[in-house]
């Protein structure tokens, strides 16, 4: 108690001396008629210390550039790679040379053999009809034409083309590509672009892949062949989400899968499709003049009208015998093409000749439809005799003219897999003539489905060509695996 | 080097503009009457949203007719147009069956091919007639033929390269090469004016893509060591390549890439080099080689060479040429070789016959004389069209020659008075070329002879001054100099 009081005294003596002070008649001040009292001094100065701090810069450590003798040794010290990474040993770069038409009998290294390796589908290849309309063809309008499609590369034979596909399939219009790979790629950038939604199958082929990569557009993958996943994915995308309805949504398949042979069931689809309210982008190459009654393709073959699918894309160096592709759909899709597929527009037009192979292609097609039966009971023998192969078993759908034959047990690398498959191909041609391929994948490919080997059914096949392909890969897959 | 007026800016400004409020005008009231009509697909986003097709819809469907004309015989020096008429202002085109025949100025037909040729022609019937008109295989299943094989080694040999490899199309080639070629963390540097399909490949490679200023070596040096200083964006780590692609002629503008000059600054910092021939290969050069060869380059200096066959040979499809290593890479992993339908045969032998023609090989040399002709023929076009006051762009000995038009409303007025007049011109605008900077653009080929380009230049004159693009004074004839020695 005797401490704090001589404290508490010295402390109220020192706030009275303070504020006397202040409350002094000369710390009043009267400046332009305002009162200054003497707190306002020591705001002002702190005021004028803020505003100091405030204009000073802050310290940022100095940015030097590079000199030019710094550049010059940096230039000097970076060792770029190769321009192309050394070929393994082994490596397989020359392949069997033809030197014959790819008919369903062919010449190799002067040897006849019997040919599996070309999606020769209806037996075309080697058609009098078709090569004297050709023959007339180069003789009227040369080979190449010489220009893209907007300057005088337009001939009369890619209109009528169009014209008859079109016909042939029901639809209102259709567009012409000079190759069979690049229609679908330049399609789909023509229609998704960057904030779009497309939902694809994981087992596209890499032209497919390509075009969703060109588009930007957010690719979401199902797994393959998988209805189920395919509603999930479209539920888990459109669920809840108010924006999905104002941006453009695509489903992408395969009408029959080059990486596996499965066909797509179009009717599940379309159902799908108005439910969630897709578009859906068809890529018809293999079944185009194959599926069907009347080879009109998967939406025959499901009794699904052409109208509901918004975009078919065919290449025609399948069925048709020809190259070069065709896009199929209502008016408003195709003239959208004409001016923003770059495909089209900065590439030189299909060859004339190869336009009218495709006109007699169709019309042949028209005219024999029994050379859908005799395919259709080829692809059927087939399966049936390949269906006890010792090491092999059949991927492919009963109906598809792609056979693939992968192996039972896969080891674990898709490599020594392909390594397999490659030494039974090799051997087969070389014991027993018959040439046939397996499926060889870029490494800049992304699908991941099993390697294999693929047979291309032909309506000019005969029963004894059959035999000789199933007996023979009998005998050489039983010997290697 | 294109010299814009200001006041020709201005005008064309100006069009543009008008043109852009009639199209504003036209769609208000499109979405007006719109607005009574029920529309049929519901739920579903339009294909082309607003503004995305304002061009097509309101500025190019008015001037369709210019463009995509069909032809109804081979693209040769004289052709027949299919006229054709609308019903409905220029919104759809039906085709009427009768042609006019017009002199063709507008397709690639450098050395003449195009048409039914003596030696070319037979060897491809027989082709045909062996191989059929298409193997229905890929290269590396079953589509490699005889003939495939006897191209690729003729095409190493004519271009100098060690070894070829072929595509059926010229822009798949570069699409699906240049991934092949350069991934994640290489950078692509390409001349701003590069065709679209290697743009494609470019962005599909997905590697760093930078462009440097059209045909200017400087500025790819200064590039080149801004880059490789810097290194990858973000991390800074060193590019693991770098490739430089230029072209050899390029076909809006008709000059030639500045070759010597972009290999020596590529060689300096170890960049590697990509050359797209499309229009040059066959068509410049002593002996038909190339840009290469009208310029002094080895071809050894450059490390790929691509071209095409669409242009000179008269057929389709692309090379590439490179060392023997880098083909055996493309073989086992380029996605155009392992997936695409192999070139059609009859087109392998159109060109073999004709590389066998330009060489001579054929025993005859009308190889030589093509050459010698589309040389002669270019170099006159251009000097006559200077000469009356064109503004043509382009090097000399370049088959390909721009004439700029700038205004929207004269693109189709050259367009439709050439037709009238029987000349088959091309216009090129917006958007392959700058928004003002239209063209016509003239290609020569060795097949026109002196009374076709005569007749050409009369008719190009006398439509120039009627929609006014002799930009340039013209020069005025000169007096020969016997009635000069008559005045004296």
């Amino acid at each position: 108690m005797e401490v704090i009081l001589p404290i508490a005294n010295a402390t109220a003596a020192a706030i009275a001396r303070v504020s006397a002070a202040f409350n002094a008649p000369h710390a009043r001040a009267v400046v332009f008629g305002i009162h200054i009292d003497g707190h306002l001094v020591v705001e002002g100065l702190l005021i004028a210390a803020i505003l100091f701090q405030l204009s000073r810069k802050s310290y940022k450590p100095p940015k030097k550039p590079l000199t030019e003798k710094e550049i010059d040794e940096l230039c000097d010290e970076w060792k770029p790679e190769p321009l192309c990474p050394p070929i393994k040993e082994g490596a397989r770069i020359d392949t069997p040379t033809l030197e014959c038409a790819a008919g369903p009998h062919t010449t190799i290294d002067g040897k006849e053999v019997v040919n599996f390796a070309s999606a020769n589908y209806l037996g075309l290849i080697g058609n009098e009809k078709i090569i004297d309309s050709c023959v007339g063809s180069v003789e009227k309008y040369g080979v190449g034409s010489c220009g893209p499609r907007g300057f005088y590369g337009t001939i009369d034979v890619h209109l009528d083309c169009e014209a008859k596909i079109a016909k042939f399939l029901g639809t209102q219009d259709s567009i012409l590509y000079s190759y069979g790979i690049s229609t679908i790629f330049s399609v789909i950038p023509a229609f998704c672009k960057k904030g779009d939604i497309i939902v694809a199958d994981e087992g596209v082929h890499w032209a497919v892949q390509n075009g969703l990569q060109l588009s930007r557009s957010t690719v979401v993958y199902f797994k393959h062949n998988d209805m189920a996943s395919l509603a999930s994915t479209l539920e888990k995308l459109t669920h809840g989400n108010k924006r999905t309805e104002k941006i453009r949504r695509y489903i992408v398949v395969e009408a029959i899968y080059q990486n596996s042979g499965q066909v797509a069931p179009l009717d599940e689809i379309i159902r799908l499709k108005e439910k969630y309210r897709f578009r859906v982008i068809l890529e018809e190459s293999h079944s185009f003049g194959v599926l069907g009654k009347s080879g009109r393709g998967l939406a025959e073959h499901y009794g699904v009208p052409i109208e509901k699918i918004d975009i078919v894309t065919a290449g025609m160096g399948n069925a048709l015998a020809t190259d070069g592709g065709f896009c199929t759909g209502s008016v408003r899709v195709v003239d959208h093409q004409r001016l923003s597929s770059s495909g089209y527009v900065f590439s030189a037009s299909l060859p004339p000749y190869l336009a009218t192979a495709a006109i007699s292609a169709v019309n042949h097609l028209e005219e024999n439809p029994a050379v859908l039966s005799n395919l259709r009971s080829n692809i059927a023998l087939l399966h049936k005799e390949l269906s006890d192969i010792p090491g092999l078993e059949i991927a492919s759908d009963i109906l598809s003219p792609i056979i693939f034959l992968k192996l039972k047990k896969p080891t674990s690398s898709a490599v020594a897999d392909l390594e397999l498959l490659e030494v039974i191909a090799e051997k087969v041609l070389k014991e027993d003539s018959v040439f046939i391929a397996a499926t060889k994948r870029s490494n800049l490919d992304k699908c991941r489905l099993p390697v294999g080997i693929r047979l291309f059914v032909s309506a000019g096949h005969t029963e004894s060509d059959i035999s000789r392909v199933s007996t023979s890969l009998k005998m050489v897959a039983s010997s290697v695996l | 080097m294109v010299r814009l007026p200001y006041t020709t800016a201005l005008t064309t400004l100006f069009s543009y503009g008008l043109l852009f409020a009639f199209g504003q005008l036209r769609d208000f009231f499109r979405k007006l009457i719109d607005w009574f009509r029920v529309k049929d697909v519901k739920g579903y986003a339009p294909i082309c949203l607003g503004l995305e097709d304002f061009y097509v819809r309101r500025l190019y469907l008015r001037i369709q007719d210019c463009f995509g004309r069909p032809i109804a015989s081979a693209p040769d020096s004289w052709f027949d147009v299919v006229e054709r008429y609308s019903n409905d202002s220029n919104k759809t085109l039906q085709r009427t069956s009768n042609t006019s025949r017009c002199l063709n100025l507008g397709s690639y037909n450098y050395l003449g091919f195009a048409a039914a040729d003596e030696y070319c022609t037979p060897l491809v019937i027989e082709s045909l007639k062996k191989y059929s008109p298409s193997t229905c295989s890929v290269r590396v299943d079953g589509g490699t033929t005889k003939l495939h094989t006897e191209l690729e080694e003729l095409v190493a040999r004519f271009v100098g390269k060690p070894s070829a490899v072929l595509f059926g199309m010229g822009y798949v080639t570069n699409s699906a090469i240049i991934p092949c070629l350069v991934g994640k963390g290489g950078l692509i540097i390409s001349d701003s004016l590069n065709h679209n399909s290697i743009v494609n490949g470019a962005r599909g490679s997905g590697a760093t893509v930078r462009v440097f200023q059209h045909n200017s070596p400087a500025h790819l040096e200064e590039v080149l060591r801004e880059q490789i200083a810097g290194g990858q964006p973000r991390t800074h780590r060193p590019w693991k390549k770098i490739i430089v692609i230029v072209e050899g002629i390029y076909s809006m503008e008709g000059e030639l890439c500045k070759l010597p000059e972009v290999i020596a600054v590529c060689k300096k910092y170890k960049a590697y080099t990509y050359l797209d021939e499309a229009h040059s290969i066959g068509a410049v050069g002593q002996s038909g080689r190339g840009v290469c060869e009208l310029l002094g380059v080895d071809p050894a200096d450059v490390d790929i060479m691509m071209g095409t066959f669409t242009k000179s040979f008269g057929s389709c499809g692309g090379y590439i040429a490179a060392s023997k290593e880098i083909i055996q890479h493309l073989k086992l992993s380029c996605p155009a070789h392992l997936y695409a339908t192999s070139m059609s045969p009859p087109a392998v032998q159109q060109v073999i016959s004709a590389i066998k023609v330009i060489l001579g090989e054929d025993g005859s040399n009308r190889g030589a004389q093509k050459i010698a002709r589309i040389r002669e023929n270019s170099n006159f076009f251009r000097s006559e069209l200077k000469k009356m006051g064109f503004e043509v762009l382009g090097d000399n000995d370049s088959p390909v020659m721009p004439i700029m038009l700038y205004n929207p409303a004269k693109i189709p007025a050259f367009s439709r008075e050439c037709l009238r007049q029987k000349v088959a011109v091309v216009t090129v605008a917006f958007p392959a070329t700058p928004l003002l900077l239209a063209r016509a653009r003239i290609c020569i080929s060795a097949s026109h002879t002196r009374e076709d380009l005569i007749k050409a230049l009369d008719v190009i004159s006398q439509v120039g001054d009627l929609v006014g693009i002799k930009y340039f004074p013209a020069e005025p004839p000169k007096i020969a100099e016997a009635d000069h020695d008559k005045l004296e």
